[in-house]
């Protein structure tokens, strides 16, 4: 067991965020010790993230409490984070980048001071990095940024960083750096320091973590010294223990030829669904678009479009909200029914009241405006908006964000319907409940596929297996 | 990378040279102390003005009132600052913090800035339509004398100019809180996260703008004399147009004020240069835009191929 040998720095005592009714983080409590090196694990939307930004300061909980021995808040007591998306202003140079989380630069010769903090921090973690202080951020590849952000982190800032959070610090790293990171991270908590680290490379955390928390639903499912897990059982304990496997009975279809092969490896026959999982990040999206917009034109509209988009950030490519539930579903098949370039008003009310019964849309008029629909009813007209569409190729972006189990079941009702017709899906999804309706899945880490699972062998076990790094790190 | 994908400054200083070598080439009597006065006379209160947008462009805001404000300041200053210079102060101290509260309005409701400034400019132009219906007014014989000095060596609206890059450049390149606030245009969540108020660092940005937009208003009269209620209504557009002809981005927290000063310059000098072309005033504003739209083409390109390279 790790012996506290002084007090917490930080102290959660059963805190909880919740987000409308969707809880976050359900109650966790935590703390967090000079000398700790606490490894977080936990799969997607088991509340890594809501953790984080509690401890920082960036949310503040909706119940219980977070304490800090010094200060008042985070940013007193010490408390820095390095987050995964990268966080620095690129129109600025790194020593100026510094500036902005340090307000005690000041004066005449603040530049010179702020080139000689980072540069000692960014030699203190990474020993030969040869980055120029003056660069502008945006000018450096991302390896580098990354290096910068995780410097300023560790940086003194006028006081002394004394909880360092490191989210997902070596995606974007090369072995040889995520080793000199490794180390640093070491010898930072055997002087009085403390990290969280988080990562989905299991080697680094049993490499570097004292300690490990997993994180389940918003619980802590599960908090031993770093000897106390095993791989397999850390896997076992990040994952659904109840075995869902008679859920997705399939009944195995007769599929046509392959219709999808992507540069990645990514393969889909007609009527098939095919499942993208892996961490939230790791490619899938971007994989999608690729694919997405490699298969339509920008120029034309097609009347037969080849491939359809079910887009999951209803607010920033999916819903139009100044418009009626009809128009948002009609917009898709406007150039089917229209004669000489006018819109067959007729047919467009056809098409939006058949998709409405058949879907299920929760309106008792077409007419309505979108934004009076609930946020599963509005991904419904999206799925609606796809599938009135001729399109043999239904891609899906995380569709099912914020949807509720009532509306996930008619949903998947429907999918498999249309699947049994000779439709092709492609379906990222990151809740390992959706991707065990698919065919077939192909797991992402870091931009690549590490597994390609089928039938039986798409079990949430096997699925965070290939997520997570399970060799030791380099 | 080659030198204009890496130094954004390089290709301003290089259409305004080019355009000043032909200037001086249809013209040579302009190559000296007068001609050169008179060519960039104007020019100050326009690069005033332009640095005032910058500083809202900086903050990834855009200023459509920047014209009808200006116009409103050379009102006031021909009115107020010239009979009862006390109250004129007041009220321009008044305009600048109107402006800040503007910023903090704009960030505290997430309103569109565009809309926004849209709208004002007609609260502007109303008032200075109210203290001045006619074009009038005289200017404070300080400001006169300030506008009109004569130093050695170089005219007073180069030196002008030079102070006025001089200083924008040690307040927002140079300095602790310029580099914040460039810090804001270029990711404001990060600044955020680091603890500033976000609130009060926008209120900064507007009340920097209209500080630069009083001054704009002070140098106009100066020059001019006499104020009217349309007076600048012309500078919203041009500003724009000279800060991205200096290099800046309309978003990215990418300004440059010497680059502002500079794009300022190239627009005054486009609308003299296209005069001794005798080309009819009729055509001259398509002309400028013609000449923006050659420079910003110059730009995209070399950028691109940094880029690439």
């Amino acid at each position: 067991m790790t012996v506290h040998h002084s007090a917490p720095i930080v102290i959660l005592a059963d805190a909880a965020r919740h987000f409308g009714p969707v809880r976050a983080l359900d109650g966790v409590s935590l703390s967090v010790s000079a000398g700790d090196c606490i490894g977080l694990v936990g799969h997607n939307g088991a509340g890594k993230s809501t953790l984080v930004n509690l401890i920082n300061g960036g949310l503040s909980p909706s119940s219980g409490e977070i304490r800090f021995r010094n200060g008042a808040n985070a940013l007193q007591a010490g408390v820095r984070s390095v987050f995964q998306e990268l966080s620095l202003c690129p129109n600025l140079t790194v020593a100026e980048n510094l500036r902005i989380s340090h307000a005690g630069l000041k004066g005449p010769g603040w530049r010179r001071r702020a080139r000689a903090e980072i540069s000692a921090s960014l030699d203190e973690v990474f020993p030969g990095h040869g980055i120029d202080p003056d660069a502008e951020v945006d000018t450096l590849a991302i390896a580098e940024r990354q290096m910068v952000e995780i410097a300023i982190g560790f940086a003194p800032r006028g006081g002394a960083a004394r909880v360092v959070i490191l989210d997902e610090p070596t995606s974007s790293l090369d072995s040889g750096i995520a080793r000199q990171l490794l180390d640093h991270v070491k010898r930072f908590c055997a002087g009085g320091g403390a990290v969280i680290f988080i990562s989905h490379m299991l080697g680094e955390v049993f490499e570097v973590a004292t300690r490990i928390v997993v994180l389940k639903d918003g619980k802590v499912v599960s908090e031993k010294p770093r000897g106390g897990f095993t791989h397999q059982g850390l896997v076992d304990a990040m994952g659904h223990v109840a075995a869902e496997t008679e859920a997705s009975a399939q009944n195995v279809r007769d599929l046509g030829p392959e219709v999808v092969r992507t540069d990645l490896g990514v393969s889909a026959r007609a009527g098939e669904i095919v499942g993208l999982s892996g961490l939230a990040g790791h490619g899938q999206a971007a994989a999608l678009a690729r694919l997405y917009l490699s298969r339509s034109s920008s120029w034309w509209a097609l009347r037969n479009p080849e491939v359809v988009f079910v887009a999951g950030d209803r607010p920033r490519d999916g819903t139009l909200p100044l418009w009626s539930i009809l128009r948002n579903i009609s917009v898709s098949v406007l150039r089917q029914g229209a004669h000489w370039g006018m819109v067959d008003r007729e047919a467009e009310a056809e098409t939006a009241q058949l998709w409405r019964r058949r879907i299920g849309i929760r309106t008792d008029n077409v007419e309505n405006p979108m934004l009076s629909l609930s946020g599963g009813n509005q991904q419904k007209v999206l799925f609606a908006r796809a599938l009135a569409s001729s399109a043999p190729l239904v891609i899906m972006d995380d569709p099912m964000r914020g949807v509720d189990v009532g509306t996930k079941q008619d949903v998947y009702a429907m999918i498999r319907a249309e699947a049994a017709r000779g439709r092709t899906f492609l379906w990222y999804s990151t809740e390992t409940e959706e991707v065990c309706q698919c065919d077939r899945v192909f797991v992402f880490r870091n931009n690549k596929i590490s597994a390609e699972l089928t039938g039986e062998d798409i079990t949430e076990e096997k699925i965070l297996e290939a997520s997570f790094e399970l060799q030791e790190a380099t | 990378m080659n030198l204009l994908g890496r130094y954004r400054i390089v290709l301003p200083v290089l259409s305004l040279a080019l355009l000043l070598a032909a200037t001086f080439w249809m013209q040579p009597r302009a190559m000296s102390y007068f001609g050169l006065n008179l060519l960039f006379n104007l020019a100050v209160p326009l690069a005033l003005a332009t640095c005032a947008q910058m500083m809202v462009m900086m903050v990834n805001d855009i200023d459509l009132s920047l014209g009808a404000f200006v116009s409103l300041v050379a009102c006031v200053v021909a009115t107020f600052v010239h009979d009862t210079p006390a109250l004129g102060f007041a009220i321009l101290v008044a305009l600048i913090l109107c402006y800040a509260a503007l910023g903090a309005l704009i960030h505290a409701l997430d309103l569109p800035a565009i809309v926004v400034t849209l709208g004002m400019s007609f609260v502007w132009g109303g008032l200075a339509l109210f203290i001045l219906p006619s074009p009038g007014g005289a200017s404070p014989d300080w400001l006169r004398s300030l506008m009109t000095v004569k130093p050695p060596l170089a005219p007073m609206a180069v030196i002008a100019s030079v102070v006025i890059a001089a200083a924008g450049h040690l307040l927002i390149v140079r300095s602790g809180i310029g580099t914040v606030l460039r810090g804001v245009g270029g990711n404001a969540r990060s600044v955020a996260r680091a603890g500033w108020p976000l609130i009060r660092l926008k209120a900064l940005a507007y009340g920097l703008a209209g500080l630069f937009g009083v001054l704009a208003g002070l140098a106009l009269v100066g020059l001019t004399t006499s104020a009217d209620a349309n007076i600048a209504l012309r500078y919203t557009l041009l500003s724009i147009a000279g800060v991205i002809l200096g290099g800046g981005e309309f978003v990215g927290g990418r300004v440059s004020p010497v680059g502002a000063v500079i794009g300022a310059l190239t627009l005054a000098l486009a609308a003299s240069f296209l005069s001794f072309l005798r080309l009819s005033p009729d055509w001259q504003i398509g002309a400028q835009g013609a000449i923006l739209i050659l420079v910003l083409t110059a730009r995209l390109i070399f950028s691109r191929k940094g880029g690439v390279a």
